[in-house]
């Protein structure tokens, strides 16, 4: 056996063990090849323990417990970092539980919240920068900690139940559909439920992020004079809450870079 | 070949974020800290910053668990580039990571997965870490992991392959005394033997570690404090290297800093005595 066959082996063994493939390794070699196995299992148990202590909560131990080995066996590890394990971890809970989107709406906040914890650095921007913005041609980038997810769910009103050792409110459908949006200010990652034209405000700063492309789309929605209205509200909010990084109008004077 | 990597003396602590307040608002008396690479190799936030306010207070060593420098595979370049950008922002004292491998053909274990003594996986070892020197600009050490299963066609012992190892690539060797005793009872060598065979010159780093016992096998928890035997050892192997960074690693359990920086005591007490032994 050269050291690839071993190694694509030992794959195996961790991944689905079964005695022919122990077998392999010599008789001698079970109790150890054990030892392996219980680290590989408890470890990515462990890992999506550490990433959604909330969805751990709300489920109760006995069924994370079933729900993150249901992962493990169908999601082996692929990234160098044990960081990036569970990122998808709110499919399988979709698929062990599809009548419950807030389950997978709070599996989202909670990966999203530690996403945004680790995500680039960007500095406080002043409403300063404001002052001469040629705003025909003003682009706002936003924080690249920003996540975003359409919701359906009353799930952030679980999660900070949950987070904050209060009474959990029952899962509900949300009367109107909107967006959750998670982004880090500070060192302090950000939950917040936006409603539906917000949601499609900041969407659409990604595609195209020109404050003028914001003022035409929310005008489309809203009417020429509350369309430019909440443009400007917007802003302001996104700018004092570190959703807006920067801005930048071509000019020196705007952006922050 | 690199530039041998820096002999330092020194005593310290693994830094894990139970700690972090002592070490931001304190000024604990270790001489230098190690942290797990991976868990700064992050693009900003609170941990880049913790790390970046530790280093302006204490020499840093980085520590990774996700090299899997024996790897039939080869190395992953992405995260040796990240490696490499966290090795130019910290300036750190040493860079380590394990003779083990935890990834193949697409897979990653996330364990450190032991590789067999052979010529075949020794050649393909120092390759890497060819690779792997020749990408972060610097030698680096490689600590000897626990292991749970030794397997029939090794064709030498642990520590030639390590002499060789280093030897072939100029890299530094980081022995884990833990590590040591631990693998010398799960597949009955001695360990002395283990620390004969190693060249003292190549080491640049020491741990020490507590293990778990299971049912007729030790594994390496590092929730326990650094048993009796392992003390022992460690002084053996300090009368051998002389002078060499050593520092407490404990990840689980984790104590009050009081207790760990006891165990640094306790080194540094061993270490003192060992050296005394060594010129008398």
């Amino acid at each position: 056996m050269n050291l690839a066959e071993l190694q694509r082996n030992f794959r195996s063994w961790l991944v689905a063990p079964d005695d022919a493939i122990a077998g392999v390794f010599g008789a001698h070699a079970a109790r150890g090849l054990h030892v392996y196995q219980n680290n590989y299992r408890a470890q990515l148990i462990g890992c999506l323990e550490v990433s959604y202590p909330q969805v751990r909560r709300w489920l109760g131990d006995d069924a994370f417990r079933e729900a993150a080995i249901c992962h493990i066996v169908g999601h082996p590890p692929h990234a160098w970092t044990l960081d990036h394990y569970g990122s998808d971890f709110a499919d399988t809970l979709l698929s062990l539980y599809p009548r419950n989107p807030d389950l997978r709406e709070l599996a989202w906040i909670e990966w999203s919240l530690s996403e945004a914890f680790v995500a680039a650095d960007t500095r406080a921007l002043s409403r300063d920068v404001l002052a001469g913005v040629d705003w025909d041609r003003a682009c706002l980038r936003l924080t690249p900690s920003l996540r975003l997810l359409p919701a359906t769910t009353n799930a952030d009103h679980i999660w900070f139940a949950l987070d904050n050792d209060m009474t959990v409110p029952q899962g509900a459908m949300l009367d109107a559909p909107g967006g959750f949006a998670v982004w880090r200010k500070g060192f302090h990652s950000q939950l917040d439920r936006v409603d539906a034209t917000t949601f499609d405000a900041l969407c659409s700063l990604r595609d195209d992020a020109t404050f003028a492309s914001l003022c035409d789309r929310l005008v489309d929605r809203l009417g020429e004079d509350e369309g430019v209205r909440r443009a400007g509200m917007l802003l302001a909010q996104w700018m004092d809450a570190g959703i807006v990084a920067d801005i930048d109008d071509g000019s020196d004077e705007t952006s922050m870079d | 070949m690199h530039t041998p990597p820096p002999t330092f003396s020194g005593f310290g602590l693994g830094l894990r974020k139970e700690h972090y307040r002592d070490f931001l608002d304190t000024d604990v008396p270790v001489d230098f800290v190690e942290v797990i690479s991976e868990n700064f190799m992050v693009d900003g936030g609170q941990p880049r910053d913790i790390l970046r306010r530790v280093r302006e207070k204490h020499p840093v060593a980085l520590h990774g668990v996700s090299m899997s420098i024996g790897s039939s595979d080869g190395l992953d370049l992405h995260y040796l580039a990240r490696l490499r950008s966290l090795v130019d922002d910290v300036q750190p004292l040493f860079v380590s990571d394990h003779l083990s491998w935890s990834r193949v053909a697409g897979f990653n274990s996330h364990d450190l997965l032991p590789v067999p003594y052979t010529d075949e996986a020794l050649d393909l070892v120092c390759r890497n870490i060819d690779m792997a020197q020749d990408a972060l600009g610097r030698a680096i050490l490689f600590e000897n992991p626990s292991s749970y299963v030794a397997f029939d066609d090794a064709s030498m012992s642990e520590w030639a392959f390590l002499a060789e190892m280093s030897r072939r690539t100029g890299c530094g060797l980081l022995l884990d005394v833990n590590n040591v005793y631990v693998s010398a009872c799960n597949h009955g060598f001695d360990p002395h033997a283990f620390l004969r065979g190693i060249p003292a010159d190549r080491v640049r780093q020491v741990h020490l570690a507590g293990h778990s016992v299971g049912p007729g096998i030790l594994i390496d928890t590092h929730d326990q404090p650094v048993c009796d035997d392992v003390w022992s050892l460690y002084g053996t192997a300090m009368s051998l290297l002389g002078p060499v960074a050593t520092m407490i690693e404990r990840d689980d359990d984790m104590p009050p800093l009081a207790e760990l920086m006891a165990e640094v005591d306790m080194a540094r007490d061993i270490a003192t005595v060992s050296a005394r032994r060594e010129v008398a």
